[in-house]
């Protein structure tokens, strides 16, 4: 079955030189034949190619690992030992899903194409595959195979009930989709009006021919004179505003559809989207840090996006969002749920070094200096005006951004908050962190500061512009919290 | 500004250490861990400074071909091209490999690693041993003819997700393997 759907995947390929070779041949009269010739030939080619990579793909289920074979010329085997799979993730995208079938992906840690994944088993399989991955992994861990696989197996038929943590209406997804504004659709139609121009009756990109094209039923409106116009501009402006949001809405529709998350007896379980249906299963004990964001106007009505970073990649980004729009108190249960604490009230936060900040501002002005004096001595004083207002607002940027970019030490805990006008909170867990750096440049030397980066299994983590022993201080509290635990012991 | 780290002051490079290793004997716990000041650094062994020159020789070929090529072609008075570029060559083959050196230093702790180096963006980097993937040590050719060798600890960290630590002595490298692996493998134990 699946080769069926991968050969009707490969059709998708086919239009474009379909419509190339109608195109190129449309003075014809047999043109609109030799493309649909082609596309046939295309299809079948790649029907059939699909049919003998179907016939070739093998997999076992063993008993320590899983392995498949594959290849038609060339054959591939690989082994993937149960204990290194961290996650079964199982994704459908539209084609597969009205055919019932599904891409198992078996995360292991080795990122992106490395990845070992499965395509077009039917979802009955997927999800056998992932219950056996899942009590093997568990009967290796535990050392005795036998009993553990047994018990194991044991314990996912009488597994416990999924609690929901969070969840999306279509009220709440509408309202999310509002604030993803997007003028990307815009850019869209704008580079394919540059590419196929050539197919519209007329240039767009010739003023005149504009104006002739309005001449005609807008003439009248030419006539009413400069009110009309202005009605006129505010109108693009309103039409481009709704073409932004509803580009907005329809992709997060189309991304966040059904948005569940819930925690499993296994570990948080996310399931979202409308024609490419994700579900995927996050062990507790992976979540290395928690990241809080927002949006520019989002934050100022308090909604924020809640993801977790771990080692394992989710469609691309090495973050999981696990609650892309909700207010905090619908998002602190789920920190809580992660073994991560939200600030508590009375945290001390630091700020970073006042000189740091003074010498970014100073290096900005430094750097738009010259253009401001490029344009007196071109004798447009009014022009210098320009890199003037800039040098201001970047400083005026470094004093906020020192005024609210702040950090805090927790017995378990680090927080760090950055960003100016959109702030992200991210908190991590002090035992979690890899390794712990201190980095310097040349100013920082000598001017006392430092930024501290902090090894995270699946992200980054930096305090930029501290003081030397403050930096000092937040290593030796951090290497402790480490040493305390080697990374097997992680896991527990 | 002034580069060398306290600990190692003056041109020439100092004798290297006998044993880098710190072994006190009842493991300390983590906590009263030697907490290293700038003063515990452990230099680098003194070839590692001529790897670095011959690396910078290399590496400075290039430009002193090209400008005899350019010498050849009579578009200045002679030597207008070949005495800069030499001079360059030669400042950077003598003075930056010492400096790097100077600015170059570990220190082994109980249960970690530090590792200090650069000169104009300095970073000083320390690798819990409790956090380590896996250790390669590599030696390249020149660093086998000096009997050198380059130690890389690998954490699962995207930040510093790789630490290097060149310029040790080949069996002092392994040796630190060894420790580290052998910590590893108590702990895991």
């Amino acid at each position: 079955m699946g080769f069926v759907a991968q050969g009707l995947q490969g059709l998708q390929r086919a239009v474009l030189p379909m419509i190339a070779v109608a195109y190129g041949m449309r003075d014809e009269s047999f043109g609109l034949f030799a493309a649909l010739g082609l596309g046939l030939v295309i299809a079948a080619v790649g029907g059939g190619l699909a049919y003998l990579n179907w016939r070739r793909l093998t997999y076992t289920v063993g008993e320590t690992d899983i392995r498949v074979e594959s290849g038609i010329l060339s054959r591939a085997a690989r082994s993937v030992p149960f204990e290194r799979i961290q996650d079964v993730s199982l994704e459908q995208t539209l084609l597969p899903r009205l055919f019932g079938l599904v891409q198992v992906r078996f995360e292991t840690g080795a990122g992106g194409k490395d990845e070992l994944s499965l395509r077009y088993l039917s979802e009955e399989e997927g999800e056998r595959l992932r219950d056996v991955v899942r009590a093997r992994k568990d009967g290796a861990d535990a050392e005795n195979s036998a009993v553990a696989a047994e018990s194991a197996d044991a314990e996912t038929t009488v597994e416990e009930p999924a609690r929901v943590l969070f969840a999306m209406d279509l009220r709440r997804l509408l309202t999310f989709g509002m604030f993803e504004f997007s003028l990307a659709v815009v850019a869209v139609v704008g580079g394919a009006l540059q590419t196929f121009g050539d197919f519209l009756p007329f240039d767009i990109w010739e003023l005149e021919e504009w104006q002739r094209v309005f001449a005609g039923p807008f003439g009248q409106l030419e006539s009413l004179g400069r009110t009309a116009r202005i009605m006129g501009g505010i109108l693009g402006v309103v039409s481009l505003l709704a073409v932004g949001v509803a580009t907005g809405v329809v992709r997060t529709v189309l991304r966040d559809w059904g948005f569940l998350l819930e925690r499993t007896a296994k570990g948080f379980r996310r399931r979202r989207g409308l024609l490419t249906r994700t579900d995927v299963v996050m062990p507790v004990h992976r979540v290395q840090a928690v990241r809080i964001g927002t949006g520019l106007v989002r934050g100022r009505f308090g909604w924020h996006a809640l993801s977790f970073v771990s080692l394992a990649q989710d469609s691309g980004s090495s973050n999981h969002v696990v609650a892309p729009f909700g207010q905090m108190d619908e998002l602190r249960p789920i920190i809580a749920e992660a073994g991560f604490e939200p600030p508590p009230e009375d945290l001390v936060w630091q700020r970073g070094a006042a000189n740091a900040r003074i010498d970014s501002a100073v290096a900005s002005a430094v750097l738009l200096a010259p253009v401001a004096i490029a344009a007196i001595l071109l004798g447009r004083p009014w022009l210098a005006l320009l890199p003037v207002a800039a040098a201001v607002f970047l400083g005026l940027r470094q004093a906020y951004l020192w005024r609210f970019e702040r950090h805090a030490l927790s017995p378990a805990q680090l927080f760090v908050g950055s960003g100016w006008l959109v702030p992200k909170l991210s908190i991590a867990s002090r035992v979690k962190l890899q390794s712990v750096e201190i980095s310097q440049h040349i100013l920082g030397r000598w001017r006392g500061y430092a930024t501290l980066h902090l090894g995270l299994a699946g992200g980054t983590l930096s305090i930029g512009g501290i003081p030397v022993p403050r930096a000092e201080e937040l290593r030796s509290a951090v290497l402790s919290s480490i040493a305390r635990t080697d990374f097997s012991e992680l896991g527990q | 500004m002034d580069d060398t780290p306290p600990a190692v002051a003056g041109t020439e490079p100092p004798k290297p250490p006998s044993k880098p290793l710190s072994s006190q004997d009842p493991v300390p716990r983590p906590e009263d861990a030697p907490g290293f000041g700038d003063d515990t650094l452990t230099p680098l062994h003194p070839n590692h400074v001529k790897v670095l020159r011959i690396e910078i020789s290399l590496f400075t070929v290039p430009f002193v071909i090209g400008s005899l090529v350019l010498e050849t072609a009579l578009l200045l008075p002679a030597g207008s091209f070949i005495v800069p570029v030499v001079l360059a060559a030669a400042l950077l083959i003598i003075r930056v490999p010492l400096r790097r050196y100077h600015a170059r230093g570990f220190a082994m702790g109980a249960d970690r690693l530090r590792v200090v180096r650069g000169l104009l963006f300095r970073s000083d980097t320390v690798v819990p041993f409790g956090r380590v993937q896996h250790i390669d040590v590599n030696q390249g050719p020149l660093e086998r003819a000096y009997g050198l060798a380059t130690l890389t600890l690998h954490t699962a960290g995207s930040h510093n997700a790789s630490v290097h630590l060149p310029g040790l002595l080949n069996e002092d490298a392994l040796s630190m393997r060894e420790t580290i692996r052998a910590h590893i493998k108590r702990e895991t134990v």
